[in-house]
């Protein structure tokens, strides 16, 4: 025990010393730099010394310096002391689990007394808390995204925010085929966005076709994209598969742009006809929505309609990611992001794997392009750029390749911040590289890095990430 | 049943631009024996594996394989994956190539893709769960618990085949060729890297298969140890060409394959090599 304590003082003092010569170091270089102002504001020019911002820089660094030293001599410490900590936390939580519950429900009825009486919030806190309790973190979710609207009906920030979000849910989901099942690296994933989008626009504009018709024609326009894409690709990998994703993304955005008499350019395609409730308009006439249902008018109706739309796409998408993974078609998948040779020696068709891989992968993100489209009333090509294929990787690489929880908590955490940075444009971008650079070296292969196995004969165990191959192709 | 020989080669010939790595060879494997394949590094047994498995396309000359039901296919000119498809020709690799993040038993049901794609409508059944797949899918389970169980892995079998020691891995690259329910089960060389005890339960393990399936097994080794014991037919290969063949006990006596393998005096040589014909 004394020889630990020994040991870490002497890691402290350590630690100074080197905080020490960087303190001193910094010191030299900013005494000029810093240090002194030249000022003529009154009479000759003289130097003016700025002894605060002097040591505030120095103190920076030393105390910078201190715990960089700190953590870096003594991670292995560092880690065992956190570990401890969240055992004892994760042991208490399992020991008084009722205990905890208990007390969530103590202070949802202490919130219920004191707050303005708000029965939607509290409503939807104790379905998810109890949910959560008894089915785990993914109901918990489910049903929390089911009540959202109920919750924040009155606040159509939040709503539009919310709807936001489940479409990159869902496009994170569409790619996590390609991408994470597969191990198809795509970098031009938003090209089948925009081909989903003005599927829908242009359709739904000379045609007159409802949404219900149109959606399925664009999923089906974007699979076969999809399969376009996917036939000159299918000898490419890693790198060179990245780099041609790339370009057919690109060349996507620019025909958009340049096929003036067909898209209309860069001036989109505006006016395109909102969704509607099966046939009945959202509008305050007479045969609208409101109306028919004696309700009064209020433009939310569309609103919580297009969030219940994109949830359950978003679902319908989940749901046949999983049940695709248990079907042979799956599996087959999986077994090409993990060695595409042997494959072919057990007869799986990889041609065909890819390109349905490819398709179905292509046809959720058409989906979500004609939900955006009916969403949005306007598309244009500067909508579908590379940020936005990179954007949606970014989710699935976070989330954890192949896990759909994981997909769906990414994509919130990166939008949700992306809203919420709003008002600090311009360091949005420098907080979402430090928060990749982060994960890239705390957690590498995502937030959920372990795979369930499809099929069992004893017990369902989750397999380490240290097996499971990335994909190179 | 037919008398025909489960594989022939005749006058295979594989180039690689100036090196002629496999030279008109001619061989036939009888159905149900294990006939074994021998040469010494470089002589060009992989390179015969990989045109029968489709994985090369051969400069010339054909491969036959022929059913049990007489049904012959001429394996030079489908493509690799057609050729574990339709002709039923299996193989291990000479580097485990099992796919190490997904269990044991879902590496075995990646094995039997195609029948059960075809249960599973393609998919389409599959996805709305209807029986008919349901039911092919437990089956497609008993078959993999039978080689699981075949192959001592039963216990290992929700562990990702990645984390098993080198030995399981070799017979659970075995048990998922034997999964695709193979004519012709073509192993290249599963005994390197295993311990004697574990070699000879190789060896009982393809007795096994030889006598209670209807697989015929072609087999790389190097282990003379596992050749010896099991083959019914060894094919001596150097330099690309046939240089011998016959019953194991013919092999070990045979002065061109000793000379092949430990080298021969000046003179030797040449005399062999007249034989030979070089």
């Amino acid at each position: 025990m004394s020889a630990e304590i020994a040991e870490k003082r002497s890691v402290v003092l350590h630690a100074l010393k080197d905080a020490l010569i960087a303190g001193i170091v910094a010191f030299g270089l900013f005494i000029l730099l810093l240090g002194f102002i030249a000022d003529d504001s009154r009479g000759p020019l003289r130097p003016v010394p700025r002894p605060v911002l002097l040591a505030t820089a120095v103190g920076i660094v030393f105390v910078g310096r201190f715990l960089i030293s700190l953590i870096y001599y003594n991670a292995a410490a560092l880690r065992y002391y956190l570990g401890v900590l969240w055992t004892a936390i994760a042991t208490l939580a399992r020991r008084y689990k009722w205990l905890l519950v208990a007390a969530m429900f103590v202070a949802a009825a202490v919130w219920i007394f004191f707050s303005p009486k708000d029965w939607q919030l509290i409503l939807i806190t104790v379905a998810t808390i109890a949910v959560g309790v008894r089915f785990g973190f993914s109901a918990a979710l489910l049903v929390f995204a089911m009540l959202f609207p109920v919750a924040f009906y009155g606040n159509p920030y939040y709503l539009g925010v919310a709807i936001i979000i489940l479409t990159y849910v869902m496009l994170g989901w569409g790619l996590n085929i390609v991408v994470g099942l597969a191990g198809l690296l795509d970098l031009g994933y938003v090209a089948f966005y925009a081909v989903g989008a003005y599927s829908y626009a242009l359709i739904a504009q000379h045609y007159d076709w409802s949404f219900w018709v149109c959606l399925p024609l664009a999923g089906i326009f974007a699979a076969f994209f999809g399969v376009l894409l996917g036939f000159p690709v299918l000898r490419l990998r890693g790198d060179y598969l990245a780099i041609v994703t790339l370009a057919f993304g690109e060349i996507v955005r620019i025909v958009l742009l340049n096929w003036v008499s067909f898209t209309n350019g860069p001036n989109g395609i505006g006016s395109i006809p909102r969704a509607s409730f099966f046939g009945i308009p959202f509008n305050p006439e007479p045969n609208g929505f409101a109306a028919t249902f004696g309700l009064e008018f209020d433009p939310t109706h569309r609103t919580v309609f297009l969030f219940y739309v994109i949830l359950a796409l978003a679902l319908i998408t989940n749901w046949v990611t999983i049940r695709l993974r248990k079907l042979p078609v799956g599996r087959a998948w999986e077994a090409l992001r993990e060695d595409e040779i042997a494959c072919r020696s057990l007869g799986i068709n990889t041609t065909n794997t890819k390109l349905t891989a490819f398709a179905i992968g292509a046809m959720f993100g058409g989906f979500a392009g004609a939900f955006f489209a009916t969403r949005q009333g306007f598309i244009s090509p500067d909508s579908f750029t590379f940020p936005e294929s990179a954007l949606i990787l970014a989710i699935v690489v976070l989330g954890g390749m192949g896990s759909q929880i994981g997909v769906a908590v990414a994509a919130t955490v990166m939008t949700a911040s992306f809203e919420l940075f709003r008002e600090f444009e311009q360091f949005r971008l420098v907080i979402f590289g430090f928060a990749m650079v982060g994960i890239m070296v705390w957690r590498p292969r995502g937030l959920v890095s372990t795979r369930y196995p499809t099929v069992y004969l004893k017990e369902r165990k989750t397999i380490s990430v240290e097996h499971v191959a990335e994909g190179r192709g | 049943m037919t008398n025909e020989p489960i594989l022939s080669l005749t006058n295979l010939t594989m180039r690689f631009g100036g090196l002629l790595a496999v030279d008109t060879l001619s061989l036939h494997a009888k159905r149900g024996d294990i006939t074994a394949l021998i040469g010494p590094n470089g002589a060009g047994k992989t390179t015969v594996f990989n045109c029968i498995t489709g994985f090369y396309e051969p400069t010339s000359g054909t491969i036959r394989v022929t059913h049990d039901d007489g049904k012959a296919f001429a394996l030079e000119k489908l493509p690799d994956f057609k050729i574990a498809q339709r002709v039923h020709v299996a193989r291990t690799f000479q580097n485990i190539r099992l796919f190490p993040g997904m269990t044991a038993l879902e590496n075995l049901m990646v094995a039997q893709h195609n029948t059960l794609m075809v249960a599973s409508g393609f998919t389409l059944f599959g996805l709305f769960g209807l029986p008919g797949y349901r039911k092919a899918e437990r089956e497609a389970i008993e078959l993999a618990r039978h080689w699981l169980e075949r192959t001592a892995l039963i216990d290992r079998a929700d562990d990702p085949a990645g984390s098993l020691p080198y030995g399981a891995q070799r017979r659970l690259e075995i048990a998922r060729a034997m999964c695709t329910k193979p004519v012709l089960l073509c192993l290249d060389e599963p005994a390197a890297g295993l311990n004697p005890r574990e070699s000879d339960e190789l060896n009982t393990l393809l007795r096994s298969i030889k006598n209670e399936t209807r697989t015929s097994i072609l087999l790389i080794e190097h282990d003379m140890n596992v050749v010896m014991e099991i083959s019914d037919h060894v094919v001596v290969l150097d330099h690309g060409k046939k240089i011998s063949e016959g019953t194991p006990d013919f092999i070990r006596n045979d002065q061109k394959v000793i000379a092949a393998y430990l080298g021969v005096e000046e003179d030797a040589v040449d005399k062999v090599e007249a034989e030979v014909g070089l």
